[in-house]
């Protein structure tokens, strides 16, 4: 039980991670979320004064 | 009739929900306290009453005042954070000087008589002064700030932020009170006890809502990545803080308890707790703070917001694993240890993005460096993050351990996370909060921050050069042998050897405090609206406000 769990833990944890990391690329490198990243990248530049009454 | 009611403010929801809570906990607490069955449980008892009712009082103070205009953006719990914050870190500091002269000079600084001078009790004193009550309060503070800037949305909530900041201070003082009488559950950066436990829970809680609620209902359709490193960091410690001080209390009016958890499961448990504490309190927030006051305070965006996300993502994946690195040679599985130390050093690769990240932010604005102290401060603050992430993963590595472990160098390498990284990134954001929530031109005194930059850059390269020779010449002193096979050295001798750069340590975490001290007269001064005269101003603070 112990080395059932141990090795899927092991070789499916590697699986995992390695899936998610692609992923997380994917997301991040995809031409089409370029124009939201960089909208996004300019939000702490861009705050003004008085948050709710604007 | 000549007579006209004042309006007044009243109570909404939130601070119903508040005084409800508070009155129940009065209660609660004048039970304990009758029935305390040790005298620092009903210490705490009575601490808890008086805190409550002052609460109650504050909720009345408030709800009689005529209605205030409350649409704009929440700053007065983030002012009353920033005071916090200096004031919790001075503290803090000083209490880390005492200790470090405890060490150099045991036979001068040791009162038998009074107990709660010992050094086994002043040390989670200063470790938790710092971590939590200094750095948590930064923390509170500047992601209440930056997660209405980027949401362009105020605080949810109502009172929930005022809720959270004094719950907080509560958690404080009660930890603090508890480890100098005694209180302690011997678990490292987890000392205090299970009442303090709890009610760092709720207040835990209700800053997650409060934070989520904000995020909620934002305006900016994106969520600006330091509120994703804010959020990591507020819902990991909830998890990390639950599951390790899960016990057993001997009586529910007892401040005792014992931990749910026993033998390699309760090191396991503890050392998860205890590195993910390093990784999502003393990383993942701070680096929140990188990723707003920087591009704010350079006035240039961030370098790459794919990195950021990358970053993000791979960071908290990796983090997590990385504990059983403190418990090489132990009981613990050898696999587990191999698995602790394989995610440290992957640590590298998303520890050195973030870095690149920051520092390459400035790139088209390095001249900013020479004529910004307060971006300098933060830069370097990076630059050391970058150095301190490298040397743990170094000793993460199990022959590398085998020297470093026990000794000063562990020491070091803590102090240069801590006081280059965790510290200057800190002191950068103070430095630019207090002129723009108290709406200044600029800091009091620019040459004031260019003294503290110096004397605590002095202060912390003679700490941490000292503790890796002090460390470095420990484990080698312990693990000598001589020519019968019997060890070279007795431990006593280790510590004699140890005595001058205990020295060096104590006048480096000096020049630290005084720093932090000028830094402390100068946020007040600036607060308070004074310039000093006759500074030249190369370039003014970039303005919120007045950038119009």
């Amino acid at each position: 039980m112990y080395e059932k769990l141990s090795s899927f833990a092991q070789t499916g944890g590697l699986i995992l991670f390695i899936i998610a990391f692609v992923l997380v690329l994917i997301y991040a490198l995809a031409p089409g979320n370029k124009k939201k990243f960089d909208e996004a990248k300019r939000i702490p530049l861009e705050d003004e004064e008085d948050g709710d009454v604007r | 009739m000549a007579h006209t009611r004042v309006a007044q403010r009243g109570l909404g929801t939130d601070g119903m929900l508040i005084a409800l809570a508070l009155g129940i906990g009065v209660f609660y607490w004048l039970f304990v306290a009758a029935r305390a069955i040790d005298p620092l449980m009903s210490f705490h008892a009575y601490v808890f009453i008086l805190a409550f009712i002052a609460g109650l009082f504050g909720l009345v103070m408030y709800a009689t005042k005529p209605p205030a205009d409350e649409t704009g953006y929440q700053t007065a719990v983030v002012k009353a954070g920033v005071f916090a914050s200096t004031f919790w870190g001075v503290a803090g500091f000083l209490v880390g000087v005492i200790i470090a002269f405890q060490l150099a000079f045991p036979n001068i600084l040791y009162f038998d008589q009074l107990g709660w001078t010992n050094f086994g009790r002043l040390r989670p004193l200063h470790t938790s002064a710092v971590i939590f009550a200094f750095g948590g309060n930064v923390l509170i503070a500047t992601s209440f700030y930056v997660v209405q800037r980027t949401c362009r949305a105020r605080l949810a909530g109502g009172l929930a932020p005022w809720f959270v900041f004094w719950g907080y201070q509560l958690f404080i003082v009660i930890a603090a009170t508890g480890y100098l009488s005694g209180v302690t559950q011997s678990r490292e950066y987890a000392e205090p006890e299970w009442y303090a436990d709890l009610w760092l829970t709720i207040v835990w809680v209700v800053y997650l809502l409060t934070f989520l609620g904000t995020i909620w209902k934002r305006k900016e359709p994106h969520i600006y990545v330091a509120n994703w490193f804010y959020l990591s960091f507020i819902v990991t410690i909830a998890m990390l803080h639950i599951v390790n001080n899960l016990a057993i209390p001997v009586s529910i009016a007892g401040s005792k308890s014992y931990s749910l958890f026993a033998g390699v499961q309760d090191a396991l448990t503890q050392w998860w707790y205890g590195h993910n504490a390093v990784g999502f309190f003393l990383t993942t927030g701070f680096l929140a703070i990188m990723y707003y006051f920087i591009p704010k305070r350079a006035e240039r965006p961030v370098y790459s917001y794919r990195l950021s996300i990358v970053h993000f993502w791979s960071l908290i994946f990796i983090y997590i694993w990385a504990g059983p690195h403190h418990l090489h040679y132990t009981a613990l599985p050898e696999w587990a240890q191999t698995l602790g130390m394989t995610f440290s050093i992957m640590l590298w690769m998303p520890s050195w993005g973030g870095m690149i990240n920051g520092l390459m932010t400035l790139s088209g604005a390095w001249d900013k460096l020479r004529t910004d102290p307060v971006l300098r401060m933060m830069v370097v603050s990076v630059a050391f993050y970058g150095m301190s992430t490298f040397e743990g993963p170094v000793m993460s590595v199990r022959a590398v351990n085998s020297l470093s472990h026990y000794t000063d160098w562990t020491i070091g390498h803590v102090h240069s996370g801590a006081l280059g990284w965790v510290g200057y990134i800190s002191f950068g954001a103070l430095y630019c909060l207090v002129p723009w929530l108290w709406k200044r031109k600029d800091l009091y005194s620019r040459a004031l921050v260019e003294w503290h930059f110096w004397i605590s850059t002095i202060g912390i390269v003679l700490y941490i050069t000292s503790m890796w020779v002090s460390g470095i010449m420990q484990g080698l002193m312990w693990r000598a042998y001589n020519a019968f096979g019997f060890l070279e050295f007795s431990f006593v001798e280790t510590v004699e050897a140890m005595h001058p750069y205990y020295i060096i340590r104590g006048t480096g975490g000096t020049l630290f405090l005084i720093g932090a001290l000028i830094m402390a007269y100068n946020l007040w001064r600036t607060a308070r609206g004074d310039l000093r005269v006759g500074e030249k101003r190369p370039y003014m603070a970039p303005q919120p406000a007045l950038a119009e």
